[in-house]
């Protein structure tokens, strides 16, 4: 059981690794857009659109 | 305080770099604070300058600095937030949110930051209404927007936004960007702090169980494992848990008790017993209950974020209808191009609309043919032509083919700023059962504490070990919030989608009313009919086709604006050109048209003789046009107000829906016959002055009817104020002016059997929200009373009940349109900027 004197403080530590992944993915906007990403993959447009004048299809 | 500059009118390039880009005092030595102004760097003296520069420009009002002639005063760096708000009291930056109503009375759109439950609502509304000066406020929860109106000679917009911070909201000028940003700022610490509470939860079960589970566990051990767990709790509790504590703080100030404050208590209550354990050494630790209805409570707060969202989505994509840029033509008629911010546009500017672009404010097309769809602001899917002189509102979609627009009326006076300015104030006024859920809600929370007292007292004398969660589960278990949230979640979002199907609601008690209402009455003309005239029938003599004599008197007709010239001229396809056209006003028009002469006009002007023949139906419902050749008459035109396509089909889903259909009409006895047989409408009055109406609605009123009356809006005024329940047609007219309590925004008569159809979904939706959240605090406080009920189960529910409030109404969204097929489910358009 001793090593429970080990593993508890070693669970400590990887729960506030996690905990900083989280807020720093949190931080540089991995959850802004939980859709977009999932279907920007399957377009096959590379070109940017035009920023202009370019009248968008809806 | 500021200082006029007479001879410099464009301050933007008198200060130099060495001058405040803001106040123009010098900028010290050494001082360095940049202000990005379009494109360049400025520099400002203090760093008070700078951020009200900064505010001015972040929110769109940099025009400010060019059109300017007066500098404003110095903020002192201390008083930079407060300079910051006494900013929104200059007209140049009021332009854009306020509306002037008379001299003083000012109205502002605002949107409120902080707001995390109905209780925050109800605090912000009495705290404002409470000011002096103020007239009336009114804020909508689902789009945290805010109405205030204010006397202008009594209390400062400033002073306004301040006493909001003064309780720790913050209120903005509302602007889509904005409220965009608030929305993805909460958005953002709300996952924050649920992954903390996530992760701190499950690795605190992790400790949990096995001293649930294992019988050997040496006493060291348990020790470490409640360390272990007090560590993870602390940052769920001081951070994830932050805004129940601060929610509770604001209540305690303000010496009122809303939903955070058993919340508060009893994490608090839990978390320091389980603290005083863990160093003393004696009793129970509660970290796993603490952190695991943290994690729920913040995941149904989380879900019910972004179903409010939801729910108030319809306010905010007519909002960001307006494209942010458009096309200006300043030099028109040269076709020279620039692209400016909408906000800078000016009445009177031309600006270039391309097809696939949303057209930035109401105006009057000046070149170019095009169709344009209004499908977002009437719900009508079709296309509507436009060519020179129409008029075109802003936030409909071009779809064809380029237009030149003369603007007329922007920001918050065009038709898109008033149809908004309705909804907003209809989804915040709350009907009885809404404000009587309120009232209970207060109490609630007070009875709550009371009960839990003495909860805990019994089970002190019964049990001292069981006492304390026991506390805990039934402050967590009972939900006030549902019984706030029932009604407006409900009203956001009918009133919401009845306005994408075409019918704006502009009162809070009208969808209540239209839902109980058991009579419908309708006026005839512009209302069940088109409001002009069209060509009801044709009948050719001597051998001629309808369409032969349609365009010969559509040839006849070409150059006349008369209304009976309009309906000839759209009955027919002109096919010939009429020459040596000669008008006799009152009486008819004559021309040649391939060596022919024909007249066309009253019988006897037609005929050219003293006896009149006589049209081929003596029936006075229409008006009779005669055309003849040399030889004599040829045709007859009669010419009549058609009821519009869709009336029968709506009448009849009406009736069906099991209400009584009136109509009432100012015209003579025929033609209204013949509309309400047509129509299939029983009850009919011809001739009906606006005193009779009044006085027909009065008397169905007195036999205990709810009257729904149906008018044009301005002359039906008096009719529709004396109904329970008023709509008025919409169509071109100014939605702003149609005293209401809903607006027809389309042509389409459907839109009213759907307002009904919604309208009782929405009271049943409302009555079962309120239904399940007495009836579940009925059930939870008792069974957590008896100890039935542990802490992390209180919280599921809990949070559950508040959810399910919102979900179920926001099944109201998915309404369908049963009077024409997906009408509004068209997609949306993007405003391209």
């Amino acid at each position: 059981m001793d090593i429970l004197l080990l593993l508890i403080p070693l669970s400590l530590v990887l729960v506030g690794a996690i905990a900083w992944f989280m807020l720093w993915a949190a931080k540089s906007g991995q959850f802004d857009d939980l859709e977009g990403p999932a279907h920007s993959v399957i377009m096959d447009d590379d070109t940017p659109p035009k920023s202009d004048d370019t009248p968008k299809k809806n | 305080m500021g200082r006029f500059v007479s001879d410099s009118p464009a301050l933007t390039d008198a200060p130099s770099f060495s001058s405040c880009f803001h106040c123009g005092l010098p900028v010290p030595d050494g001082a360095h604070y940049p202000i990005q102004f379009e494109g360049d760097t400025r520099q400002a003296c203090c760093r008070g300058c700078q951020a009200v520069a900064q505010t001015i420009i972040d929110s769109g009002q940099g025009a400010y600095y060019t059109h300017r002639t007066v500098l404003p005063a110095t903020p002192q760096q201390a008083e930079a937030e407060l300079a910051q708000l006494g900013l929104y009291d200059l007209p140049e930056i009021q332009e854009s949110f306020v509306r002037t109503e008379t001299e003083n009375i000012r109205e502002a759109a605002l949107i409120l930051e902080n707001i995390v439950c109905a209780a925050c609502i109800w605090l912000n509304e009495r705290h404002i209404a409470g000011l002096p000066g103020v007239l009336s406020v009114e804020i909508n929860y689902a789009t945290r927007r805010a109405r205030v109106r204010w006397d202008n000679s009594r209390i400062q917009l400033s002073a306004i936004l301040k006493a909001v911070s003064d309780i720790g909201y913050i209120a903005h000028p509302f602007d889509p960007g904005r409220s965009d940003d608030i929305y993805k700022r909460e958005r953002n610490s709300a996952i924050k702090r649920l992954a903390i509470a996530g992760l701190g939860m499950m690795q605190v079960m992790m400790y949990a169980l096995p001293s649930y589970t294992a019988t050997d566990m040496s006493a060291d051990i348990r020790l470490l494992m409640s360390w272990a767990s007090l560590i993870l709790t602390i940052p769920v509790v001081v951070y994830s848990a932050w805004p129940f504590f601060i929610g509770a703080w604001r209540d305690f100030k303000r010496r009122t008790l809303g939903m955070d404050v058993p919340v508060a208590l009893g994490v608090g209550t839990a978390f320091v017993a389980s603290v005083y354990s863990t160093f003393s050494g004696h009793g129970e630790v509660y970290y796993d209950s603490v952190t695991m209805f943290i994690f729920l409570l913040l995941t149904g707060r989380f879900l019910e974020m972004n179903a409010r969202r939801r729910a108030g989505a319809a306010v905010e994509e007519l909002v960001k209808l307006i494209p942010a840029a458009t096309t200006r033509l300043p030099n028109w008629p040269a076709r020279d191009e620039e692209q400016v911010p909408v906000a800078r546009l000016a009445v009177g500017d031309h600006v270039l609309v391309r097809p696939g672009e949303t057209l930035p404010a109401d105006g009057v097309v000046v070149e170019g043919d095009s169709a344009v769809s209004e499908a977002m602001l009437t719900g009508e899917s079709l296309p509507v032509s436009k060519g020179v002189r129409a008029h075109v509102v802003g936030g409909s979609l071009n779809q064809a083919s380029p237009l030149v627009v003369r603007v007329d009326r922007l920001g918050a006076d065009t038709r898109l700023a008033s149809i908004v300015r309705l909804l907003d104030r209809a989804q915040s006024e709350k009907p009885r059962i809404g404000q009587l859920a309120d009232r209970a809600a207060a109490w609630f929370v007070g009875l709550l504490l009371l009960i839990t007292l003495a909860v805990g007292l019994a089970w002190y004398v019964i049990d001292p070990s069981k006492a304390l969660w026991i506390v805990v589960s039934v402050l967590v278990v009972t939900c006030p919030c549902a019984l706030g949230l029932a009604t407006p979640a409900a009203l956001t979002t009918a009133t919401g989608r009845l306005t994408r199907l075409g019918l704006l609601t502009t009162r809070g008690h009208a969808l209540e009313t239209l839902a109980h209402a058991t009579d419908l009455v309708f006026d005839k003309t512009g209302t069940l009919t088109h409001g002009r005239l069209s060509v009801r029938q044709v009948v050719p003599l001597g051998g001629r086709s309808e369409a032969e004599v349609g365009a010969i008197a559509a040839a006849l007709e070409a150059g006349s604006e008369h209304p009976i010239a309009k309906a000839l001229r759209e009955s027919a396809l002109s096919t010939a050109t009429a020459s040596l056209i000669h008008n006799t006003p009152g009486r008819g028009v004559e021309g040649h048209i391939d060596g022919h002469i024909y007249r066309l006009g009253s019988p006897r002007f037609a005929a050219a003789s003293e006896t009149p023949p006589a049209p081929p139906e003596s029936d006075d419902s229409a008006s009779w046009v005669a055309l003849a050749d040399e030889s004599g008459l040829i045709a007859w035109f009669a010419l009549a107000d058609t009821p519009r396509a869709d009336a029968p089909a709506a009448l009849a889903a009406l009736q069906k829906q099991g209400l009584r259909l009136h109509l009432l009409s100012g015209d003579a006895e025929a033609a209204v016959r013949r509309s309400a047989q047509q129509l299939g409408i029983a009850d009919w009055h011809a001739g009906a002055l606006p005193e009779d109406k009044l006085a027909y609605v009065t008397a169905l009123q007195q036999q205990g009817r709810i009257v729904a009356m149906v008018g044009d809006g301005i002359n039906d005024a008096p009719v529709l104020a004396g109904a329970q329940v008023s709509i008025a047609m919409g169509e071109g007219a100014d939605v702003a002016q149609a005293a209401a309590d809903m607006i027809m925004l389309g042509s389409r008569l459907g839109t009213l059997a759907d307002g009904v159809a919604l309208a009782r979904k929405t009271q049943r939706i409302i009555r079962e929200n309120l239904g399940w959240a007495l009836a579940y605090n009925l059930v939870a406080i008792p069974a957590a009373a008896l100890g039935h009920v542990t802490p992390w189960i209180a919280g599921i529910g809990m949070s559950a009940s508040s959810l399910l409030v919102v979900l179920n109404a926001l099944r109201l969204t998915d309404f369908k349109s049963r009077t024409a097929p997906a009408v509004a489910d068209l997609p949306l358009p993007r405003p391209v900027t």
